[in-house]
């Protein structure tokens, strides 16, 4: 079998298109890396999806944390002390065994039935864990970054006769996420990485589709030789791990644009992760 | 454990309770707590004085060594952690029993043959003749072993970074003082690092308590692994039947780990406090 037609046929395999059954004896070079390399498709649906909701809900949270009420501020607090911690691989399965115990029928709400199988899928129940996650560590990042947004700014949208959400939106809101981008680069980076614990908690891997490392695991086991598979799996995270860097520089350098000269490098800072 | 216990099918209620959580594999169950204490407590210090190393192999002037302490501390920004916890026991056994077919085995047989790694039965670690606590001890010690390569690397990271922290002035001045390189870093750059430094290993501890469940991945027999094998639903052929109740016991565990963490924030957030009094930085007043 050529490499051109292993790649036709297991490309697509992590999400169910090709070749049903996974290669059994004579592990090619080829087919180890094209299967590694159709599992990342799975991490990178996860960060993506995780990433872009969790940014929006991280937001709310730490306007909530940072606010006068009570009881905006308790839920917040509580919410990011649960999820920062503890560790990200028991929440998995405390995800996964709650959502086994829905009733397997669906929940009767006003007559229409809400199927609920679908939600202990890893599609599913693992982006909504990774989704929680992700928003109570941005969150707390996000709360550092308002926090120490400079007051003269703030006095000089006052001045300006800016209120609310005006002031909000112009003045703290970009400002903010100026003084965040770099730490919620890592925030990223490691919320790709964890990506891959989804296939090795609770969740299982439906008709053998599961991530990179999942496919890396595989072939380790098969062929007893781990240094084969997983030096790939590294290659694919290392080359994703880059461009997410080089992404996020781009959106740090954009939001540093009206400040030549002061373009802060992002470092790395492994605080953030789970 | 209790003497009412003998017979558990007559009992209900509290007393029913009282036998199911001091039944001999609950016993056990709480004993891996143990396990997961231990794990940290000799991961702690082994994977600082990894990190150590690497943070002053980067320095060093030496290429080769400043080339193995950059590309030591750099491969953990790219490659999931779990990657390593999955690579690190099983490369090392392979290459222990490698080692020791080496040196004890007569046979020239290939080791690796097609899919099987095949060494003679006096070169297998540990010995098929061992007894099981062996077996255990071992999982364990690769377990730690991959734990600090991992940690040890992050460790570098903030360690590398601490030494790059500390202000010029005094490295200056103590050279000034016609002190040799190797004293300058050993009686200045050291005690001084730790103060920049803390804030970064604390945040390491934190991360360590966190990664402790995936020694259920290299396959311990840790709290992760006893509360899937207690909560899985009982049939009435075990004494103490009951349906599924891993939830409950995934509870028990995240509870732990809040504990933990925040003990650990509170303590940490003490010594921080404590180390930079009289230091001329930000938090020495004690806001850090």
């Amino acid at each position: 079998m050529t490499c051109a037609q292993t790649i036709t046929d297991y490309a697509f395999r992590s999400i169910g298109m090709g070749e049903r059954l996974l290669p059994r004896a004579d592990y090619t070079l080829c087919q180890q890396f094209t299967l590694i390399g159709s599992g990342l498709i799975w991490n990178l649906y996860f960060a993506f999806l995780a990433l872009a909701f969790g940014f929006v809900l991280a937001n709310a949270l730490a306007v909530a944390k940072a606010s006068r009420n009570p009881w905006a501020r308790g839920p917040a607090n509580a919410f990011i002390f649960v999820f920062r911690g503890s560790p990200l691989f028991i929440q998995f399965f405390i995800a996964y065994e709650a959502l086994v115990l829905l009733p397997r029928a669906g929940i009767d709400i006003f007559g229409i039935t809400i199927q609920t199988s679908w939600l202990t899928r890893a599609w599913a129940g693992g982006l909504f864990v990774l989704i929680l996650n992700t928003a109570a560590y941005s969150a707390q990042i996000f709360h550092g970054a308002l926090m120490s947004v400079p007051k003269g700014d703030v006095e000089a949208a006052d001045a300006y006769g800016m209120t609310g959400w005006t002031r909000f939106r112009r003045i703290i809101w970009p400002t903010t996420m100026r003084l965040a981008w770099p730490s919620y680069t890592n925030e990223a980076i490691f919320l790709f990485h964890a990506t891959t614990l989804v296939y090795f908690s609770g969740f299982p891997a439906f008709q053998q589709r599961g991530d990179a490392l999942y496919y890396a695991s595989y072939f380790a086991d098969k062929t007893f030789n781990p240094f084969v598979a997983y030096p790939i799996a590294a290659a694919y995270f290392i080359a994703v791990t880059l461009l997410l860097i080089w992404l996020f520089g781009r959106v740090n350098r954009r939001l540093n644009r009206h400040l030549p000269g002061q373009v802060r490098r992002v470092k790395y800072r492994p605080q953030i992760m789970r | 454990m209790f003497s009412y216990c003998t017979d558990p099918s007559l009992l209900e209620g509290s007393a029913w309770l009282s036998c199911y959580l001091t039944s001999g594999t609950h016993l056990l169950f709480y004993g891996s707590f143990g396990t997961v204490l231990l794990l940290l407590a000799i991961t702690a210090p082994v994977a600082l004085l990894f990190g150590f190393g690497g943070a002053m192999a980067s320095r060093s002037r030496i290429w080769p060594v400043r080339m193995f302490g950059k590309l030591y501390t750099s491969m953990v920004r790219g490659i999931p952690d779990i990657l390593f916890f999955l690579f690190v026991p099983i490369a090392l056994d392979q290459g222990f029993e490698w080692m020791r077919a080496k040196a004890l085995c007569a046979t020239d047989a290939p080791i690796r043959q097609g899919n099987d790694f095949v060494v003679c039965a006096a070169a297998k670690l540990p010995l098929s003749s061992s007894p099981p606590w062996v077996h255990d001890t071992y999982g364990i010690f690769l377990a730690v072993i991959a734990f600090s390569v991992v940690f040890g690397a992050f460790a570098a990271n903030v360690l590398y970074g601490a030494m790059r922290a500390v202000p010029r002035a005094q490295l200056e001045t103590a050279e000034a003082y016609g002190m040799s390189p190797r004293q300058v870093t050993r009686r200045v750059l050291i005690p001084q690092m730790w103060t920049y430094a803390l804030p970064g290993l604390s945040n390491l501890w934190m991360i360590l308590i966190k990664a402790t469940p995936l020694l259920f991945l290299l396959g311990v027999e840790d709290i992760v692994y006893w509360a899937r094998e207690l909560g899985g639903s009982k049939t009435s052929a075990f004494s103490y039947p009951h349906p599924d109740w891993r939830l409950y016991y995934f509870l028990g565990i995240l509870v732990f780990y809040l504990l933990m963490t925040f003990v650990s924030e509170r303590v940490l957030g003490r010594v921080a406090r404590r180390l930079s009094r009289g230091q001329a930085m930000m938090g020495a007043g004690g806001i850090a």
